[in-house]
């Protein structure tokens, strides 16, 4: 009998959509060399709805619902996009309490998912505590939240010209409280993560980009700041009244998941000052430009014809979309989320088209993962911080 | 198990009638099944135990259905697991994986032959004692690879591996620290002083090489890559079911009872109550040699402290994150070993100079 001969062949091997890591639908083919990594394809698709062709044929008050399933963790940057990009467009204004309103919420929700960033990162290095930790301080904002909106994570709060309802009675000192017990949260995890030698050890060094490739990448938020570039697009669009509020761009030089990681931790304690001085300075006023709402009606008007009553989907008179096109967007906590709109003088939009930061960020995996050993891929994912839901759209 | 002379005495009167006779000739099975008994209650406290605790750290309840305080949470899982059907591969090995399980789990139940609970309370008095226990537990990664190469699957392959080659490396440490005790006289000499006499004090640096060691060869967190659920969906466990399935689970909470027990041995005092200056030893010292009283005491006393080794090792588990291959091979080959043998040179010097 023959003694086969060995082949050194590699090791293609499929982390399936389905896998306990908590990263949603995401397929990764990984050629392996033993523990080392030689090549990873991302197969992306598996949550696919149509996001952009729903939008062709829906109003901008019928499509706010539709918004929040991008990226259902920071709920309210989606729905803040969804309405900036019609107010640039008719160049509507907005009231100064809205504007203040609409700050106080998205700092919120960008602690929000930054919060459940930080869970699934520590579940996948391996500690599964500081999973159950964070989601004892969302559910405050969960609160918080179900107490302004009305719902826990699907708010349909934004709207043309300003938010759907004014912020209830006591809203802004329950929201004072929870922002001195976060600043007491944030020292635990500072305690218990940061100089944790295990986790420095998974951590430190992991996924390097510099800042130049950084740039060529097209990357946004987090992953560009901590590469050095000093880039948030709240300073540089000066969008709401960010440039109100005295807050610094949290950065890092180094380009590794520490940095990103550090960058995170840090983005949440500036949320935290810039919400402590709006709740300060919120100004009074009305919360919505009901100017908006104002449409012509004509006598007679054909809405109200026998052809138009027993039909569905036949909208009522509502914001027009004048016939040109613009990008809007905003520092969301994963980058930058912005639209792309095309109008066509009509209450539906010609194009919507949804530039994801998941999308552009899950670009440079493959690259980062060469050379990387098996459990470094984990670590690497958790800290671009995707979400397959903007992904896949 | 080795009995007293008086004992011995009593049941020879019984050899006298026949009918006795055949039992006198089992009465070898008691002890076995007694300790048999207790390990399967000490696993059952284990599981627990952990659930307890864990909640605890993520300020949540632990089981609360499964009997008063969910203590017979543990039974049920087991039944489940028995009724679950036994699934096989269909292109694996179905011999190596079937007696994987069983492996891991025989060496573990064997290594507890060589624990004294008490002053010689022990099952099997062997001259080479302890290291009974480190050469058995060496035949636990072939289970691993067994199970791992039986699944048909390029996971589970890769967590046997991955598993072998940790318990093998942790190995070493763990038999330098090992040998550098026996050089000491284990249990008498711990009682001489007390509290003060442990050996935790008279070998701190091998003390925690050995609670190192010893989490890494149960894979217990911070070690458990060869289980990780992210990157591997249970390694080297994933096509079980059933209760080939509720053997691994089974084998690492013995292991890890095992092990707590002889870091008690070895390191924290045996069965001596040890804490100075409290006059009830003195009333038991009367009671020691004569009875049940002073054994059962004995054994009280061993368990209470394994299980505060226990809870170190459930506690850390909840709270680390876990380390990668190479970093895990790296502690174990380049940091652990030089600081043993370091170790294992103190103490030989140590008694030189002593004499």
């Amino acid at each position: 009998m023959t003694v086969p001969v060995t082949r050194k062949d590699l090791m293609i091997v499929n982390m399936g959509p389905h896998h306990p890591s908590m990263h949603g639908v995401l397929r990764l083919i990984l050629t392996l060399d033993g523990e080392d990594v030689i090549d990873c394809e991302p197969i992306l698709g598996y949550l696919h709805r149509g996001m952009e062709k729903i939008a062709e044929n829906r109003t901008i008050l019928q499509y706010l619902p539709y918004v929040t399933r991008w990226d259902y963790l920071a709920t309210m940057f989606t729905e803040a996009i969804t309405v900036n990009a019609p107010e640039k467009l008719e160049n509507v204004q907005v009231p100064q309490r809205a504007s203040y309103i609409r700050v106080i919420m998205l700092e919120l929700s960008r602690i929000a998912s930054h919060l459940l960033w930080l869970g699934p990162f520590m579940a996948d290095i391996g500690a599964q505590t500081p999973f159950f930790y964070i989601f004892r301080e969302r559910e405050l904002i969960y609160n918080l939240f179900e107490a302004a909106t009305g719902m826990r994570m699907m708010h349909n709060y934004f709207r043309i010209g300003g938010v759907a309802a004014d912020l209830p009675y006591g809203w802004i000192e329950k929201c004072f409280d929870f922002c001195d017990y976060f600043l007491t949260g944030v020292v635990e995890y500072q305690k218990l993560i940061t100089r944790n030698p295990i986790f420095l050890e998974r951590v430190e060094g992991v996924g390097i980009i510099g800042g130049e490739e950084a740039v060529n990448w097209g990357l946004s938020g987090p992953m560009l700041r901590a590469s050095g570039i000093q880039w948030d697009l709240r300073k540089v669009d000066n969008y709401e009244c960010y440039n109100e509020f005295d807050w610094e761009i949290q950065w890092q030089k180094e380009g590794d998941s520490l940095a990103r990681y550090l960058v995170r931790i840090g983005e949440m304690k500036e949320s935290i000052k810039m919400i402590q001085q709006a709740l300060e300075g919120i100004p009074g006023g009305p919360y919505e430009n009901l100017e908006v709402r104002r449409f012509d009606r004509a006598k007679n008007s054909e809405w109200n014809d026998f052809a138009y009553r027993f039909k569905s989907k036949k909208p009522s008179p509502n914001f027009e979309l004048s016939k040109q096109e613009l990008y809007a967007r905003v520092e969301a906590p994963k980058g930058e989320l912005g639209i792309y709109l095309i109008g066509d003088n009509s209450v539906f939009p010609w194009r919507w088209k949804i530039r994801p930061p998941g999308f552009i960020n899950l670009q440079i995996l493959p690259e980062l993962v060469k050379r990387m050993k098996l459990a470094d891929i984990m670590t690497i994912l958790g800290s671009i911080d995707i979400i397959m839901g903007e992904v896949d759209r | 198990m080795i009995i007293d002379t008086t004992e011995v005495q009593t049941i020879n009167s019984f050899s006298t009638s026949g009918f006795f006779k055949e039992v006198y000739g089992l009465i070898w099975i008691i002890p076995i099944l007694t300790l048999i008994l207790e390990i399967t209650i000490g696993v059952l406290v284990i599981v627990w135990l952990e659930r307890e605790i864990s909640a605890a750290i993520q300020q949540r309840i632990g089981p609360e259905y499964a009997g008063p305080l969910g203590i017979l949470q543990a039974i049920a899982d087991g039944t489940k697991l028995l009724l679950k059907e036994d699934l096989l591969p269909s292109r694996g090995d179905i011999r190596l994986f079937s007696v994987g399980p069983s492996i891991a789990v025989i060496s573990v139940l064997l290594s507890y032959l060589v624990i004294p609970f008490g002053y010689r309370l022990v099952l099997a008095d062997l001259g080479i004692g302890v290291f009974l226990w480190i050469a058995i537990s060496s035949i636990a990664p072939i289970g691993l690879l067994m199970s791992g190469y039986g699944s048909n699957n390029k996971y589970s392959f890769s967590g046997g591996l991955r598993a072998a080659a940790q318990s093998i490396s942790y190995e070493i440490p763990l038999t330098l620290c090992v040998l550098s005790i026996s050089l000491l006289d284990i249990v008498e000499a711990q009682s001489k002083y007390g509290f003060w006499g442990w050996n935790l004090w008279r070998q701190p640096i091998g003390f925690l090489v050995f609670l190192i060691s010893s989490l890494a060869e149960c894979e217990r967190l911070p070690f458990d890559l060869p289980e990780a659920e992210e990157e591997l969906v249970a390694g080297y466990q994933t096509e079980y079911s059933g209760i080939k399935y509720a053997l691994f689970y089974l084998a690492s909470y013995l292991n890890l009872l095992v092990s707590s027990l002889f870091v008690t041995v070895l390191y924290l005092g045996g069965w001596n109550f040890s804490i100075p200056y409290i006059p009830i030893p003195e009333l038991f010292r009367i009671n020691q040699m004569a009875g049940i009283f002073g054994m059962t005491i004995d054994i009280f006393i061993t368990l209470a402290k394994a299980y505060l080794f226990l809870f170190i090792s459930i506690t850390t588990r909840w709270t680390l994150p876990r380390m990668r291959i190479d970093q895990l091979l790296n502690l174990g080959w380049k940091f652990l070993l030089p600081i043993s043998l370091g170790n294992l040179l103190l103490t030989t010097s140590s008694q030189l100079v002593s004499l």
